[in-house]
């Protein structure tokens, strides 16, 4: 019988069936961070019992750790605490940690594929819901709660029933100044923020193609944002380049075996989805948020969408605007912004980068913006340096900050004040998420690094 | 780990009328720093809850007197957003047991399941029902069968049934968890990891 993608893969890690519920699926690689982890580690010691599977599993901090001055203790006692709870159980478990100061700490998403624990065909989970960024690899890669995570130290398995199955294809190119950001943020303002719930999603088509892997990552990591439970794309010779060599992935016999594995990894001609949808990638403008969810997006140069012609929820949507203190019909081009945060596991790889040092290069930061810089790990931090992004950046007037999720979602100290406005390439926009009563308007780095030196919303076509 | 069982529910209800509220609204990132699984009823819905002195904002149910119960009624979408089962365990530790709306994100309902909370979905239309009830009377109540998956508006006498795949509902009638079921089947899946191609 024809499989998707995601039926071979999952198919093949399900260790046993349950009638009218859920399967018992086997999980390949379970990374791990501070927050979410420590109360399924209490678990595991109420219970009695080690972690099954130690070398499957690999712990990084990245949520609450500040983003400057990493090699003095961390101040916030809390966050303090969270990060020696996960030292102290990934050394009783015997799990790899790549803590604060360690060559390999970073954002769980940016680190993952870098060292090549993140393949083809795997199942990997992660107590975040980001966890979809793996998929770029045609991996099976979601989110999972604090009692999963205690699930798969202790068993190495999820109990989960089989998700429905959709496609999204997008042909055509990619217009210039339009990026893998943007291909996202259009895909969930046209499904909104539930419209893929149930659903895993393969992207396919000659946009996604064409993607590099980073661009690929940053697709998949917002799987979650409208409702889907995770995105993958087949892998091809770009993926199977990007991991070759790679610390933890095969090699030798091993990789040629692997390989043999990996090929069979797309979806069959004539595979069946639950629902199919399809776009024009050359109708795709850079987007920018202008609500709380990250559904609320528009092509940059567009107006906010009118309450009435809302498809229900005026209310709610209403209360969105009003915090945002924006109003219905209003152009998002010339508003002027704050703050401009470029990095997290969506944004925050090499890629990112030198995407925003083409727009700020020979130019200056806007003296009303304060931006933060943060590389998704000490790889893409060397990268930045390594490739003079770095004399750059200075140059403009930045200034970079160590690796970390940061003001993503503002567990450390790099929070957004109340009523400010920050341009963010990070993946949520929800009230507070950067810190309470601050105004997040998502969108890609070209977008950022426009409003960076601009000072507002601005077109980054225009500058180039 | 056991938790406590969940048969029939009859109480009055919060009513929270807005769309898409996400997890980062049910408990704010800068509230994820405990070790511990506790304390974090206080700061289920911080920001909508509190001023930024800490006083309560009037305007906000949880804080309106009138409205009680075990059962949190919530608008379409409830739960987008972040993995954080934290959202879960601040929904519980504040004293409700069941979350009603007419749509929940995936990864929220899941945690509910896995912590003793029932997600119970209903049609928009009920969910209209329910929050009109309410409102017009706040001691209004509302049964939730899990043995025969109905809701009930008592007052209005009007029944909907709700969905749940067997095994869930076999560990809520029972307060059984799924790490109970996967380690009695810990020797198949040992032989199972040794198949696996990576």
């Amino acid at each position: 019988m024809s499989k998707t993608l995601f039926d071979k893969v999952w198919d093949s890690h399900v260790v046993h069936k349950i009638k009218d519920g859920p399967d018992v699926l086997f999980i390949d690689r379970h990374m791990v961070h501070e927050v979410t982890s420590p109360v399924a580690f209490l678990g595991l010691k109420k219970r009695g019992i080690k972690v099954l599977f130690p070398e499957k599993t690999f712990a990084t901090a990245d949520h609450n750790t500040p983003t400057i001055n990493q090699h003095l203790p961390v101040k916030d006692p809390l966050s303090a605490n969270q990060l020696l709870a996960l030292e102290k159980n990934s050394e009783l478990h015997g799990i790899s940690y790549w803590g604060l100061g360690h060559e390999k700490n970073g954002i769980v998403h940016v680190v993952g594929p870098e060292y090549g624990i993140t393949q083809p065909g795997a199942t990997i989970v992660c107590g975040d819901s980001h966890t979809s960024t793996h998929g770029a690899f045609g991996a099976i890669a979601f989110g999972i709660g604090t009692s999963e995570v205690e699930m798969v130290l202790s068993t190495q398995c999820i109990m989960q029933p089989k998700p429905k199955k959709m496609r999204i294809t997008i042909d055509g190119k990619l217009s210039k100044g339009v990026s893998p950001k943007d291909v996202a943020l259009f895909i969930i303002s046209k499904l909104s923020t539930s419209g893929a719930t149930g659903y895993f999603v393969e992207y396919s088509g000659e946009v996604f193609r064409d993607m590099s892997m980073e661009g690929r990552m940053t697709v998949c990591n917002l799987s979650i944002e409208m409702g889907a439970r995770g995105g993958m794309i087949a892998p091809d010779s770009k993926t199977f380049d990007y991991i070759k060599n790679r610390e933890f992935t095969p090699k030798n016999t091993n990789w040629i075996k692997a390989m043999q594995y990996w090929e069979t990894l797309e979806s069959d001609q004539d595979a069946v989805f639950d629902k199919e949808l399809k776009f024009d990638g050359e109708l795709i403008n850079p987007m920018i948020t202008y609500g709380t969810n990250p559904g609320m997006g528009i092509g940059i140069s567009k107006e906010i969408p009118l309450a009435k012609n809302q498809d229900g929820g005026i209310e709610t949507y209403k209360k969105s605007l009003n915090y945002m203190n924006f109003d219905e019909g209003q152009s998002m081009i010339g508003k002027n912004i704050d703050f401009v945060f470029l990095g997290s596991c969506t944004n925050g790889r090499i890629e990112d980068f030198r995407e925003f040092t083409k727009i700020i290069k020979g130019r200056k930061k806007a003296s009303n913006v304060t931006a933060w810089l943060v590389p998704g790990s000490h790889q893409v931090e060397k990268a930045i340096k390594d490739e003079g992004l770095l004399d750059i950046l200075t140059e403009s007037g930045f200034e970079l900050r160590e690796p970390g999720c940061s003001a993503c979602l503002a567990m450390n100290d790099d929070k957004i004040p109340s009523g400010k406005y920050a341009v963010s390439t990070s993946n949520r926009n929800f009230e507070g998420r950067q810190g309470p009563g601050s105004r997040t308007l998502l969108a890609s780095p070209l977008v950022a690094a426009a409003a960076a030196i601009t000072g507002k919303i601005t077109d980054p076509r225009t500058l180039y | 780990m056991a938790y406590e069982k969940f048969k029939i529910l009859k109480s009055n209800c919060v009513p929270l009328p807005i769309e898409n509220v996400d997890t980062d609204q049910i408990i704010p990132a800068r509230f994820l720093k405990a070790t511990e699984r506790i304390g974090f009823g206080d700061n289920l819905f911080r920001d909508w809850r509190y001023n930024s002195d800490n006083t309560p904002k009037k305007d906000f149910v949880l804080n309106n007197k009138k409205f009680d119960g075990k059962i949190l009624v919530g608008g379409k979408n409830f739960g987008s957003g972040s993995s954080r089962e934290h959202a879960a365990w601040s929904i519980y530790d504040y004293g409700f047991r069941c979350v009603i709306s007419s749509f929940f994100a995936d990864i929220f309902r899941g945690n509910c399941l896995n912590i003793g909370v029932l997600p119970v979905q209903v049609s928009s239309g009920f969910l209209d029902k329910i929050f009109k009830v309410v409102f017009d009377d706040p001691k209004s109540e509302i049964i939730v069968n899990l043995l025969e998956q109905t809701v009930t508006i008592v007052k209005l006498n009007i029944s909907e049934p709700f969905e749940i795949n067997s095994y869930k509902k076999e560990n809520m009638l029972n307060g059984y968890d799924d790490i109970d079921y996967l380690m009695n089947i810990k020797d198949s899946i040992k032989k199972f990891s040794k198949t696996t191609p990576l």
